[in-house]
């Protein structure tokens, strides 16, 4: 079984009908770039992977866990599914050391040290490990994302979500948040990215997803999907943002 | 007639002001014990709770302090319960400022970003460690100011307390000036008093803004 099933689900917004029956599978070690034009449902399908968002028909099935909003199922599924924001989300009354420690002490029940240490290793991940004392608004957009994504890491996930986590960096930063990203696919992390990147869905993604009108309209190899796109709308796509 | 000295006076104003703090100092531990635990129950998304503590502080806010006042010490007499002015004065700002400290915090904890809910979320802390840890230290330091600012409501409620016979501060003045006829007299003194209370807690919210403004 794939690691993340999402099987036919539709998702409302009141009377407005988001997502219209996706069908969507991930395997473990999968690096998925979802592209699409603004209000095509892309977030929403994220934040319904992990139960952010509540769905109206069809299910999804995360590392053989039912999602739903459901509070407890929610932080069954934050063991299993980590997100990263556009918006970085640090708590800024915590230290950079005690953003990343405040889950796993908490919620994997790891003593100080063992959060420390933890915290240490996932920071020298993204190449800040001299920060772990600062607190978040002593570090540029670029460090904070990095935080964030050692924060998200922390918990050991087995699939990483990321909604447009380069869209709020100024354009000299977003290297540096690409490039943690691109090690961790190399190690095998599974990451699914919403991503206005299209150099980087295409040269580190495994596949495309590009999303219409709350569906999957067109999906494929990287590589593929951007030489031959089938659909017109992604031929447009394409041609507009490259 | 009795004569009175200005120290006579002050003494005894200050004698009086005494229950003054008292019962600010009352009405402000017992407003914020329950503003806390509305301000949780606001928070807790189940909509019964919500709905309950959105009547209780449109009550309060809605309806004039003294008529609060009236009905905790004239209802519960009639009730059969014997309440005493002390009691009934402290019962009543206690409901009073709790209303209004709900009201200042969800204002303070509205203000955070949704995106603090999101993440603690997403990192598997369940509702009470969320407000413990992320939300309510966040919320404390906004918070702090305007909190210390409504003390200063407190104080100066307490003077409606007179009025049921309450002996503090203002009653004392009128007492007073029962005896003496030197109301002006008498009356600054009172003010002077109220203000001596009061402006050092205005003071302590201007500085607390000033030093929490922006900052983390
Ligand atoms: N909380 C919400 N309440 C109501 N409608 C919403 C909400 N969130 C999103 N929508 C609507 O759902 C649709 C899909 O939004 P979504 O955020 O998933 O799009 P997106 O593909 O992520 O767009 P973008 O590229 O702008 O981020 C849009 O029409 C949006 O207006
Ligand atoms: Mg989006």
């Amino acid at each position: 079984m794939a690691l993340v099933n999402i099987d036919q689900v539709h998702k409302y917004y009141g009377d407005l009908h988001v997502l219209k029956g996706i069908d969507l599978k991930i395997d473990a070690g999968e690096v998925v770039s979802i592209i699409g034009r603004s209000g095509s449902g892309k977030s929403t399908l994220l934040r319904c992977m992990n139960g952010l968002e509540a769905y109206q028909h069809g299910g999804i099935v995360v590392d053989n866990k039912e999602v739903s909003s459901d509070e407890k199922q929610v932080r069954l599924l934050a063991r299993s599914v980590g997100m990263v924001f556009q918006s970085f989300n640090l708590f800024p009354h915590l230290t950079v050391g005690e953003n990343i420690m405040l889950a796993p002490k908490l919620v994997l029940k790891l003593s100080s040290k063992e959060a420390r240490a933890l915290a240490e290793d996932k920071l020298d991940k993204v190449g800040l490990a001299e920060k772990i004392d600062e607190y978040p608004d002593c570090l540029s957009g670029g460090q904070q994302q990095r935080v964030a994504i050692a924060r998200a890491l922390a918990m050991s996930p087995k699939v990483l979500l990321c909604d447009e986590i380069t869209s709020a960096l100024d354009p000299e930063l977003v290297g540096e948040v690409l490039r943690v990203l691109e090690q961790l696919a190399s190690e095998g992390m599974t990451l699914v990215l919403v991503t206005h990147e299209m150099n980087f869905a295409r040269d580190v993604g495994d596949r495309v997803v590009f999303m219409h009108m709350g569906k999957v309209w067109e999906s494929g190899p990287a590589k593929e999907v951007f030489e031959n796109p089938t659909t017109p709308e992604l031929k447009s796509f394409i041609n507009a943002v490259l | 007639m009795i004569e009175f000295t200005n120290w006579d006076i002050l003494r005894n104003l200050l004698l009086a002001a005494r229950w003054t703090i008292a019962l600010s100092l009352t009405a402000f531990i017992g407003g914020t014990i329950v503003g806390l635990l509305l301000t949780a129950m606001r928070l807790s998304g189940r909509r019964p709770l919500q709905w309950l503590v959105r009547g209780y502080v449109e009550l309060f806010q809605g309806t004039p302090l003294l008529m609060q006042l009236f009905l905790v010490f004239f209802g519960l007499s009639l009730l059969g319960f014997d309440i005493s002015a002390w009691a009934a004065a402290a019962f009543a700002l206690t409901f009073f400022t709790s209303a209004f400290l709900t009201e200042i915090w969800r204002g303070c904890i509205d203000t955070l970003p949704r995106g603090q809910w999101e993440a603690s979320r997403c990192l598997g802390l369940n509702f009470k460690q969320t407000l413990s840890r992320v939300i309510l230290p966040q919320a404390v330091r906004v918070a702090l100011a305007p909190t210390v600012g409504f003390s200063v409501q407190v104080v100066k409620g307490t003077a409606l307390a007179s009025i049921i016979g309450f002996v503090e501060l203002t009653k004392a003045g009128t007492m007073l000036n029962n005896a003496t006829f030197e109301p002006f007299k008498i009356f600054a003194m009172v003010a002077l008093i109220y203000f001596a209370l009061c402006y050092p807690l205005s003071l302590a919210s201007q500085r607390l803004e000033k030093k929490f403004n922006g900052s983390r």
